[in-house]
C-alpha cells in the first residue's frame, strides 16, 4: 500500500509544530505506523536528517511506550494497522495532547507516576489475591500507564486532583485486594481524585489498548471503596 | 552521601532496589523508559520454584538438578543452587505482595514447563511478567516516597566511570533535555539482553539495545558465553519483531508436529518419549531446525492447540488466544498455529560471581544482561527468577560491603557516546551475526563473518563499540569447539567435557582476549533437599 505519513513535528517544546508529509510504501498490508516509523527513520538517517523522535519499547502491545494520536485517535503506533488507520490516503500522526510536548511525537507523561504515587498506590503490608477478586485484580495489573484513556477523557488534565482510570486501575488492583479494614486510606484517596472527578462519560471505555473491562472495574471497585456493597463477579 | 546506583529498572533492578531500601540505602533507578516498558512484562509462561503445591514430592534439589542439566552443566552450581534454594521464597515474597497467581483451591498452583521433570512453575494465565511487575512496581513505589528509590526513568546510561580496575560511578544523559551527568559510586547493571543487536529479529524489545553491553565490554568489563544465544522454538513473525508463543502452550499440551507423507509427524514426542514438546529449548529449537530440512517432510512446523480444554482457555491461556487471534487471525483453539524458532533470550553477558561481583571493584551486575544461573541454554521459567533473585543477592552483597560515597554532578564536556550507532550499521552487524549464529554453526561462516565485521567502518564511538561486541560473539562461537546447549557446531558436533567451561571475553587496549575459566566446584555444604 501507498500512503502519506503526515506527522506533526518539533525539534523542542518550545518551537511552534508543523506538518511534515513523507510518502511511504510497503507490500506488508499488516505493517504498523510503528514499524513505519522505524523504516521511515532507517531513510532519513541515511539522508543524514533529522530522525522522527518517538518513544517505543515491545512493539507487541504489552508496554504502553508507543501511545501517540493517529488519525484522530490516541492509540499505539504499534497496534496500529496502516491500512486500518489511512484516511483517503493519508495517515496523520501527533504525539499526546493531554502532556507537554518534548520533541516531535515525545510526551512527558511523568504526571501518571506522580498521580500513584499521590493515591499512595502501594501495600503496607502482606496480602494474598485469591476468589473473585483475584481476577479483578489480574484484570487491573494489566494497565499499560500509555496514557490513552486520559487523551479521552473529557475530565482529566495534568496536575488536576482527577487522575483518570491509568491511576484508578492500579489503585482498584489494591482496592480488589486488602481486606475490607485495611483499605481506608485508599479508598479516601480513590474517591478523591477518581471517584468524585468523574463524569462517568465512559469516554474511557473502548480506548484501553490491553482491552482492560474498565466499566465492569470501575463497578466493582466503586461498590468496594464508595457504597461499601460486596463484590459482583 | 550514600547510593547505589541502578541501571535498569526491569524485575532485576526493581528487586535489587527493593532489596538496598529495606537495608536503609539510597539508590537511583536509571532506566531509558519507566518501568511498565522494561522487556521484564513480555514474560508470559511463569516463573519457577519448587514450591510443590502439585503433591509431586518436588524439592529444590530437582529444581537444581533441572537446571544444570538444561544449562547442559555450564552454569555455576553453587549459583544455581542458591537460586534453585531460594526460589520458593521468591515465590512467597511475590504472592505477599498480592500477585494474582493461579491457585489450586489452597495455594499457587504449578504448571509445567520444559525441562522439568515436576510441576513447578508457578503463572498468572499467560500473561505472568507483567502482572508480576505491576506488583513489584508498587512495590518500589512504597519507597520511591520514603525517599530511597530515586528514579531516574528517561535516561540513558553512557559509559562507566572507572579507575585502575574499579568502578567509580556512570555517566548518564537525561533523553528529554540532553543533559549528561555523572553519578558516582557503585553501580548495579541491570539493563537485559542484548536484542538490539538483533533489531526486529528478537522476541525482546527495542529498548535493550545492547549498548550497555557493548560499551561495557570496551571499558574492559570480562564478558562470559557470549556465543549462548537462544532461540526459543515457538515464535511467531509480526511486524517489527518475532513474537513468542508461551512455553506455556505446550506445558497445558501443546503439540508440535510437521507433515510428512501427509500426515501429522509428532516429531518430539517420537523421538523424545518422557519430556517430548516440553524438552528443553535447545534441544526443541534443534529438532525443529533439522526436521524441516529432511527431505519427506513439510517446510513449516505447527504447534497444534486444538485439543486443549475449555477450561485452560479460560483460566490459563486466554491472553495467548487472543494474541494469536490478533497477529495470525487464527483460533488456536480451532486450527494450528505456525510456528518458527526465534532469538529469545541471552545466556552469555556480564561474568559475576555467585554473589554477582563483576571483575571490576564496586560493579555488580543482575538479571538478563549477566552470564549466571542458565549455562549453556536457559529453561523456561528461569528467567524472572533469575532476575528477581539475582537483583536481591547483588543488593545484599552490596549491603554486607564497604559502600564507597556517592555524589551527583552535571558533565559539560564532549561526550562521543551520546550519539548513538547509525541505523544502517546496526543493521548491516545483525545480518551479519544472523548468517553465522543460527541454531547450527560452523568454522567457515564464522570465520567469513568476522572478515564482513572488518570491513564495516562505523562513524561513531558506539557503532566501533557494536562491532567489538559482535566480534567477541564471533570469537567466542569459534573458540567453542564443541556442541553444547544452545551453541550447536556442525563441525564439532558432540560435547567436549574438556571444554565444560565458560568462555570469557575481555578487552584490553581494544583488543579481544578470551579464555576458558574453570567453574567453581560445587560446595559440599551447598547440596538442598
Amino acid at each position: 500500500m501507498q500512503a502519506i505519513l503526515e506527522i506533526l513535528r518539533r525539534a523542542s517544546a518550545e518551537e511552534a509544530p508543523h506538518w511534515e508529509q513523507f510518502p511511504y510504501e510497503t507490500a506488508d498490508e499488516n505493517e504498523t505506523v510503528a514499524t513505519a516509523l522505524v523504516r521511515l527513520n532507517e531513510v532519513l538517517c541515511a539522508a543524514g536528517k533529522n530522525p522522527i523522535r518517538w518513544e517505543c519499547s515491545c512493539l507487541q502491545k504489552k508496554c504502553g511506550a508507543c501511545a501517540m494520536v493517529i488519525s484522530g485517535k490516541p492509540m499505539l503506533a504499534c497496534d496500529a494497522k496502516l491500512t486500518d488507520v489511512q484516511k483517503h490516503g493519508a495517515v496523520r500522526i501527533e504525539p499526546l495532547r493531554k502532556f507537554p510536548v518534548i520533541t516531535d511525537l515525545i510526551v512527558d507523561r511523568s504526571i501518571l507516576f506522580e498521580n500513584l504515587r499521590t493515591l499512595s498506590v502501594w501495600l503496607e503490608q502482606a496480602v494474598i489475591a485469591q476468589g473473585d477478586r483475584a481476577a479483578l485484580a489480574y484484570d487491573a495489573s494489566r494497565c499499560l500507564q500509555c496514557g490513552c484513556c486520559l487523551e479521552i477523557c473529557p475530565n482529566f488534565c495534568p496536575g488536576g486532583s482527577f487522575f483518570g482510570m491509568a491511576g484508578f486501575a492500579p489503585a482498584a488492583r489494591l482496592i480488589a485486594e486488602l481486606p475490607k479494614a485495611q483499605r481506608d486510606a485508599l479508598c479516601k484517596a480513590y474517591r478523591a481524585h477518581i471517584y468524585e472527578g468523574c463524569g462517568k462519560s465512559l469516554a474511557c471505555r473502548n480506548i484501553c489498548p490491553a482491552g482492560i473491562d474498565i466499566e465492569h472495574l470501575m463497578v466493582n471497585t466503586n461498590a468496594a471503596a464508595v457504597w461499601k456493597l460486596p463484590w459482583r463477579k | 552521601m550514600k547510593r547505589i546506583h541502578i541501571i535498569g529498572a526491569g524485575l532485576a533492578g526493581l528487586s535489587a532496589a527493593i532489596t538496598l531500601s529495606e537495608g536503609g540505602i539510597p539508590c537511583s533507578l536509571i532506566s531509558l523508559q519507566p518501568s511498565e516498558r522494561a522487556q521484564s512484562v513480555l514474560a508470559e509462561g511463569g516463573i519457577n520454584g519448587a514450591l510443590d503445591t502439585m503433591g509431586e514430592g518436588d524439592t529444590p534439589a530437582q529444581h537444581f538438578e533441572d537446571t544444570m542439566r538444561g544449562g547442559v552443566y555450564l552454569a555455576d552450581p553453587n549459583a544455581v543452587d542458591n537460586l534453585t534454594r531460594h526460589a520458593p521464597e521468591i515465590l512467597r515474597w511475590l504472592e505477599s505482595l498480592g500477585v494474582p497467581f493461579n491457585r489450586t483451591s489452597e495455594d499457587i498452583a504449578l504448571r509445567p514447563f520444559g525441562g522439568q521433570k515436576k510441576r513447578r512453575t508457578a503463572y498468572a494465565r499467560s500473561s505472568t511478567g507483567k502482572i508480576l511487575m505491576t506488583a513489584v512496581i508498587d512495590e518500589a513505589r512504597k519507597f520511591e516516597a520514603r525517599g530511597l528509590i530515586h528514579r531516574y526513568p528517561r535516561h540513558e546510561f553512557l559509559r562507566l566511570l572507572t579507575d585502575a580496575g574499579t568502578c567509580r560511578g556512570v555517566r548518564i544523559r537525561d533523553c528529554y533535555t540532553g543533559e549528561i551527568c555523572d553519578l558516582t559510586g557503585a553501580v548495579i547493571l541491570c539493563s537485559g539482553g542484548m536484542n538490539g543487536i538483533f533489531p526486529g529479529m528478537t522476541t525482546g524489545t527495542t529498548q535493550n539495545s545492547g549498548d550497555v553491553a557493548a560499551v561495557c565490554l570496551a571499558q574492559g568489563v570480562a564478558f562470559g558465553n557470549l556465543e549462548m544465544l537462544q532461540y526459543h522454538p515457538t515464535t511467531i513473525g509480526i511486524p517489527g519483531k518475532r513474537c513468542l508463543v508461551t512455553e506455556a502452550a505446550r506445558g497445558e499440551g501443546g503439540r508440535l508436529y510437521i507433515e510428512r507423507g501427509g500426515e501429522k509427524w509428532y516429531f518430539m514426542e517420537e523421538k523424545y518419549p518422557e519430556l517430548g514438546n516440553l524438552m528443553p529449548r535447545d534441544v526443541v529449537a534443534r529438532e525443529m531446525y533439522f526436521v524441516r530440512r529432511q527431505a519427506d517432510t513439510g517446510d513449516q512446523v505447527y504447534l497444534d492447540m486444538t485439543a486443549l480444554p475449555e477450561e485452560t482457555w479460560r483460566n490459563k491461556l486466554s491472553d495467548l488466544r487472543q494474541e494469536l487471534m490478533h497477529y495470525l487471525a487464527l483460533d488456536p483453539k480451532a486450527a494450528p498455529i505456525p510456528v518458527q524458532e526465534g532469538i529469545h533470550y541471552f545466556m552469555g553477558g556480564i561474568l559475576t560471581d555467585e554473589e554477582h561481583r563483576t571483575n571490576l571493584r564496586d560493579l555488580y551486575a543482575a538479571g538478563e544482561c549477566t552470564c549466571q544461573y542458565h549455562g549453556a541454554n536457559r529453561l523456561g521459567g528461569n528467567s524472572m527468577l533469575g532476575a528477581l533473585y539475582g537483583g536481591r543477592r547483588a543488593a545484599q552483597t552490596v549491603l554486607q560491603g564497604e559502600i564507597p560515597d556517592a555524589a551527583e554532578s552535571p558533565f559539560t564536556g564532549e561526550e562521543p557516546l551520546s550519539t548513538p550507532a547509525a541505523p544502517a550499521l546496526i543493521r548491516q552487524i545483525s545480518e551479519i551475526l544472523l548468517g553465522a549464529m543460527g541454531i547450527v554453526r560452523k568454522e567457515a561462516a564464522l570465520k567469513q563473518a568476522l572478515s564482513r565485521l572488518d570491513a564495516l567502518h562505523a562513524e561513531y564511538l558506539r557503532g566501533e563499540y557494536r562491532i567489538l561486541l559482535a566480534r567477541a560473539m564471533l570469537l567466542s562461537a569459534l573458540e567453542r569447539r564443541e556442541s553444547r546447549g544452545a551453541h550447536y557446531r556442525e563441525d564439532f558436533p558432540e560435547k567436549d567435557e574438556a571444554l565444560r567451561k565458560p568462555i570469557a571475553a575481555a578487552v584490553q587496549d581494544g583488543t579481544i582476549s578470551l579464555e576458558f575459566r574453570p567453574l567453581p566446584e560445587r560446595r559440599s555444604h551447598a547440596g538442598n533437599t
